[in-house]
């Protein structure tokens, strides 16, 4: 029997550039969706979380729209492939200093801070080097060099315990590129922005887990 | 560590990609959703996309043709033009735009920028600066709907643009635009060394050594061009090529990166050997699949 083709849903809350996510990933050939409905969340076989735009407000609109349950039984019970991008993956730590304090999502222990480099301007915008950690192949198989550039745009970054770190990127200090926990993942910045080499990476992060 | 952008501009008059001269002449390039797609694979960092007749029409921005454009555009996209709501930046992300351009609105109405950086965040966020030198001697905001200058000195404009939560300033000279003579050297590096949010430079590019120039005698993070762009095949590309050999952090990973070619002062290919040439003819080049 022909096997039917896996589901991408691209998490609808208000602030993200979902249309950019939304279009590479068809680029790329998958069946995606962008949603905020139960129904459609529950049956996809990955999720992605877009980027653009500021934590209180993502926090506050995913809490109002009831999508915190939702996506908690997505990510962590049912353990569905999740990849975070930018204000994504921020939403997953344990708090963000983003104006004032705000609680996230929890999934990965961490804290969204400013990133404080030295003689160099905030927020860090442009493309950057990436260098992973460990696990490489989770989310750079497909790249096409060592350390790929890619597009990066933001003040705040993901402090966390090394064990998460998956990659890291420098400006100035450390910044924390791509975190890992179980099935769920984050990337700082924007692979949807970056060319072939965001492109290359999204398919490696489906690659990973036989999303077709 | 961080790369120089190579950024195009794209002015949009009446759905038509334009040439700009000196903020009054207009010369028709072509549609903007060929413009993104040629640029994207030519390997550009950025895409800014500013719709010159949207305020002054009072027309939302087009977000039909911006969800059409963008769905080809695989670089950061920002969108300026007739911005004057909250509602519209929103719109405006949801048809492609990554960030967002503010010019004379925020001129009127610098709360604005604060209010948007709130919601968005401050990378969101780009406020556009057109200046000019007044008979002073001092760099002046332009203000392109009443198409004269103004009497904000352009320096404390982009100090409270960027203390009010702008995440970028893209500053383009009037001078200089279409000129093709060279960026605006003083201007942008007054204003890059103070402000200390990442500057983008525009308005004057002729010739690769124009980015050069702005690259290595101001602190710019960024710098753009328009007109000098449209014209030649791979022109992003071979931009790129001459800046890295001459020894700028810029990035260039595209397939057909020149990096050996050699680029001359106007941007052209330089002949290569005649052997090497013929030898061309029997190598497979792979086309890339991701």
């Amino acid at each position: 029997m022909h096997k039917s083709k896996s589901k991408v849903v691209v998490i609808d809350y208000g602030v993200g550039n979902t249309i950019s996510v939304f279009n590479a990933i068809r680029f790329l050939g998958y069946n995606v969706k962008i949603s905020r409905s139960e129904n459609e969340i529950d049956n996809a076989d990955a999720l992605v979380m877009p980027g653009v735009g500021a934590f209180k407000e993502a926090i506050d609109n995913i809490k109002s729209l009831n999508l915190k349950s939702i996506l908690d039984k997505n990510a962590l019970q049912s353990g569905k492939p999740v990849l975070g991008i930018c204000v994504g993956m921020q939403l997953m730590a344990s708090f963000s200093e983003e104006n004032g304090k705000h609680d996230g999502l929890a999934w990965i222990p961490g804290e969204v801070k400013r990133i404080t480099p030295q003689n160099l301007s905030v927020p860090h915008v442009g493309w950057n080097e990436v260098i992973a950690r460990f696990d490489k192949d989770d989310l750079f198989s497909n790249a096409i060099s060592e350390t790929p550039n890619f597009y990066w745009d933001h003040g705040y970054h993901y402090d966390c315990d090394d064990k998460y770190k998956l990659a890291v990127g420098y400006y100035g200090m450390e910044i924390t590129a791509a975190v890992k926990k179980d099935n769920i993942y984050g990337v700082q910045f924007h692979p949807e922005k970056s060319q072939t080499n965001g492109l290359r990476l999204l398919r490696s992060f489906f690659n990973n887990f036989k999303i077709v | 560590m961080l790369k120089k952008r190579i950024i195009a501009t794209l002015t949009v008059l009446d759905g038509i990609v334009v040439q700009s001269i000196g903020f009054k002449k207009y010369l028709p390039v072509g549609r903007p959703s060929v413009a993104v797609e040629f640029l994207n694979k030519w390997g550009i960092d950025e895409i800014v996309l500013t719709d010159i007749s949207a305020r002054r029409n009072q027309k939302n921005p087009s977000y039909e043709t911006y969800k059409a454009l963008s769905s080809k555009c695989y670089v950061p996209l920002a969108i300026g033009g007739g911005i004057t709501s909250i509602e519209q930046i929103r719109c405006l992300l949801n048809s492609g735009a990554d960030k967002v351009c503010i010019n004379s609105y925020a001129i009127e109405h610098p709360e604005f920028i604060t209010e948007a950086a709130e919601i968005f965040g401050d990378q969101c966020i780009i406020v556009a600066i057109d200046c000019q030198l007044g008979k002073d001697g001092n760099y002046y905001v332009f203000n392109h709907l009443t198409r004269r200058l103004t009497e904000i000195l352009a320096i404390d404009w982009a100090k409270e643009a960027a203390k009010n939560g702008a995440g970028e300033l893209f500053i383009n000279s009037v001078d200089q635009d279409g000129a093709g003579t060279g960026f605006d050297i003083e201007l942008n590096r007054m204003i890059s060394d103070i402000v200390g949010i990442p500057v983008i430079a525009c308005g004057g590019v002729g010739k690769p050594d124009h980015f050069l120039d702005v690259m290595t005698k101001t602190n710019v993070a960024a710098a753009a061009a328009g007109n000098y762009f449209h014209f030649t095949e791979h022109s992003v590309n071979t931009t790129k090529s001459y800046l890295k050999d001459k020894g700028v952090n810029v990035r260039l990973e595209t397939f057909a990166s020149y990096i050996n070619n050699g680029i001359s002062e106007n941007n052209r290919l330089k002949k290569l050997d005649d052997e090497y040439l013929e030898h061309l003819l029997y190598e497979k080049i792979l086309k890339e699949i991701i």
